[in-house]
């Protein structure tokens, strides 16, 4: 198994914002969490990142326990994450952005390469390379990050709330290009996402949330027809 | 010929200099406040105070131990800037500046209230340095702290650095390490505030705790925030204004910290990056005549 995560418990002080969580990955997977506010997603990605530590369960990724290794450690492993509200560096431009998310850069011809290939999926970087990143909009600044998250080539890619904000156009891109990524490239994918209908439809498994424990999951689309979760996530 | 009081107020200006540079490395490049640099300033020039008058070593043998030892201390003392964020650190960093200030004080070793007398002068090329001479040199050892920094900014860590100080959360996520890129800011801002301090120690031949106090910390931060955190000409810029002003205008001497707060504040609150900062009055002033022209 790709990732593993077991028996997983968050707490924020006193109170448990995950309550034993349990899912895992294949490799080559697109796979997403969804639920209301609250439910406790992103705490959970930020945990495989390695943000926030866990209170009990363990994260393992490629068979390796990684539970109490901290977040650099874990983005060198190849495990990235594109965090919610983007969180660009806003004084950098886009180019010295796309520079921090190519660690120890040795191999300049790789990551030229790369850049030109990101430049390829979000031609609107390429145009916006010397521009400060607090000048681009919101959708800018979300492709921005995907690419930060990419620039290195990662393993598995932890999207957390990607469509928040973003025009119902955009929105629609975004996850268009998460889906290329996945099919033509292979790339694990974690999605976490409160637009449902969106994630389900790009995805090949899902999970769904309700305060902090796993109430139903299974394969995408069966769970899009499933009424329980149509009546209280998709709406109609 | 120059007066030798002009000279003397240009040669503590171009030490300050070198130490304000360093504080920028921290405070600018890095993000990382500290209200007690000259801790460092003073740790530079006791050890080298005591290397050249105790241990009998020369200026230029004692200057790699002063600025290894001055990065040494750095690393340690820049230790809890891993664990605390912004006005904790100011306030630790204030710590820190008291109690180094309190251990010259009261040690012996480091000559007590007394403070440490007869440091000999440079010798260069069979020189004793002082006057133009040591200005001169001082301003070669300013060149090589700016092009240091000049050099660094177009370096990947200054990617890193900017990137913890952004987005802290962010940039660890990105796999770059927030504690080894912290520690590197302390060790760089601290060992050139510790040359900054061994060239002051030569140049006055005596140094004493008070030399060393938190409002000397509070002086270097003006002179920094003054002149543009976190580029490359504002420590100088700083330091210079500064530190002339107030021999233009004798009688605010004694009103010196006064003054530098008030600065401080309306710097802050008007002009945060700066005189050669980011939006500042003077670089739009500037500009503006430029395009004119």
């Amino acid at each position: 198994m790709f990732l593993e995560v077991k028996g997983l418990h968050v707490s924020y002080g006193d109170i448990e914002a995950v309550s034993g969580v349990d899912f895992y990955l294949e490799k080559g997977e697109l796979v997403s969490i969804i639920g209301a506010n609250g439910a406790g997603k992103t705490t959970i990605l930020n945990c495989v990142m390695g943000i926030i530590p866990p209170k009990e369960g363990a994260i393992i990724f490629k068979g390796k326990e990684i539970t109490g290794i901290p977040d650099f450690e874990r983005a060198r492993m190849g495990i990235r994450i594109v965090p919610e509200r983007s969180r660009v560096f806003p004084r950098l431009t886009v180019y010295e952005n796309l520079l921090t998310g190519f660690y120890r850069i040795r191999d300049r011809e790789k990551f030229s390469e790369r850049l030109s290939w990101l430049y390829e999926v979000f031609p609107v970087l390429r145009n916006r390379q010397g521009q400060l990143a607090s000048t681009l909009s919101g959708g800018e600044q979300q492709q921005l990050s995907i690419a930060r998250a990419l620039i290195s080539n990662p393993e598995l890619l932890l999207v957390d709330e990607v469509s928040m904000g973003l025009m119902p156009k955009l929105v629609d891109q975004v996850f268009e290009i998460l889906k290329r990524l996945n099919e033509e490239h292979g790339l694990t994918i974690l999605l976490v996402e409160q637009n449902a209908y969106a994630s389900l439809n790009i995805s090949k498994r899902a999970y769904v949330l309700e305060t902090g424990t796993c109430v139903l999951e299974g394969d995408a689309h069966e769970l899009m027809s499933n009424p329980e979760v149509k009546e209280v996530y998709l709406g109609n | 010929m120059l007066s030798s009081y002009a000279i003397t107020i240009g040669t503590i200006i171009v030490i300050q200099a070198i130490a304000v540079c360093g504080l920028n490395v921290i405070v600018g490049f890095a993000g990382q406040i500290s209200l007690g640099h000259a801790a460092f300033f003073g740790i530079g020039a006791y050890t080298s105070a005591i290397l050249t008058v105790k241990a009998g070593l020369s200026f230029w043998t004692a200057l790699p131990i002063v600025i290894a030892i001055g990065g040494l201390i750095g690393l340690m003392l820049g230790l809890p800037s891993i664990r605390v964020r912004e006005d904790f650190l100011a306030i630790t960093t204030i710590g820190i500046n008291f109690i180094v200030e309190a251990l010259f004080r009261y040690i012996p070793f480091f000559g007590g209230a007394l403070g440490i007398g007869g440091i000999p002068r440079i010798m260069l090329f069979d020189i004793r340095m002082k006057g133009i001479p040591f200005f001169f040199l001082c301003l070669f050892f300013l060149c090589i702290v700016i092009l240091i920094c000049w050099w660094f900014t177009r370096s990947w860590a200054s990617l890193a650095f900017y990137a913890i100080r952004e987005e802290e959360t962010a940039a660890s996520a990105m796999g770059i390490s927030p504690v080894r890129f912290k520690l590197l800011a302390f060790v760089m801002g601290t060992s050139m505030a510790a040359l900054s301090g061994s060239l002051y120690a030569h140049y006055m031949q005596f140094i004493n705790a008070g030399d060393f106090s938190f409002p000397v910390s509070v002086g270097f931060l003006s002179m920094l925030v003054l002149g543009g955190i976190g580029t490359i000409w504002g420590p100088v810029i700083g330091t210079v204004i500064l530190g002339v002003l107030p021999e233009l205008f004798r009688p605010l001497v004694d009103y010196r910290i006064l003054f530098y707060t008030l600065l401080l504040l309306v710097m802050i609150r008007f002009q945060p990056g700066g005189l050669l900062g980011e939006k500042s009055l003077v670089k739009n002033i500037l500009s503006r005549t430029f395009k004119r022209c």
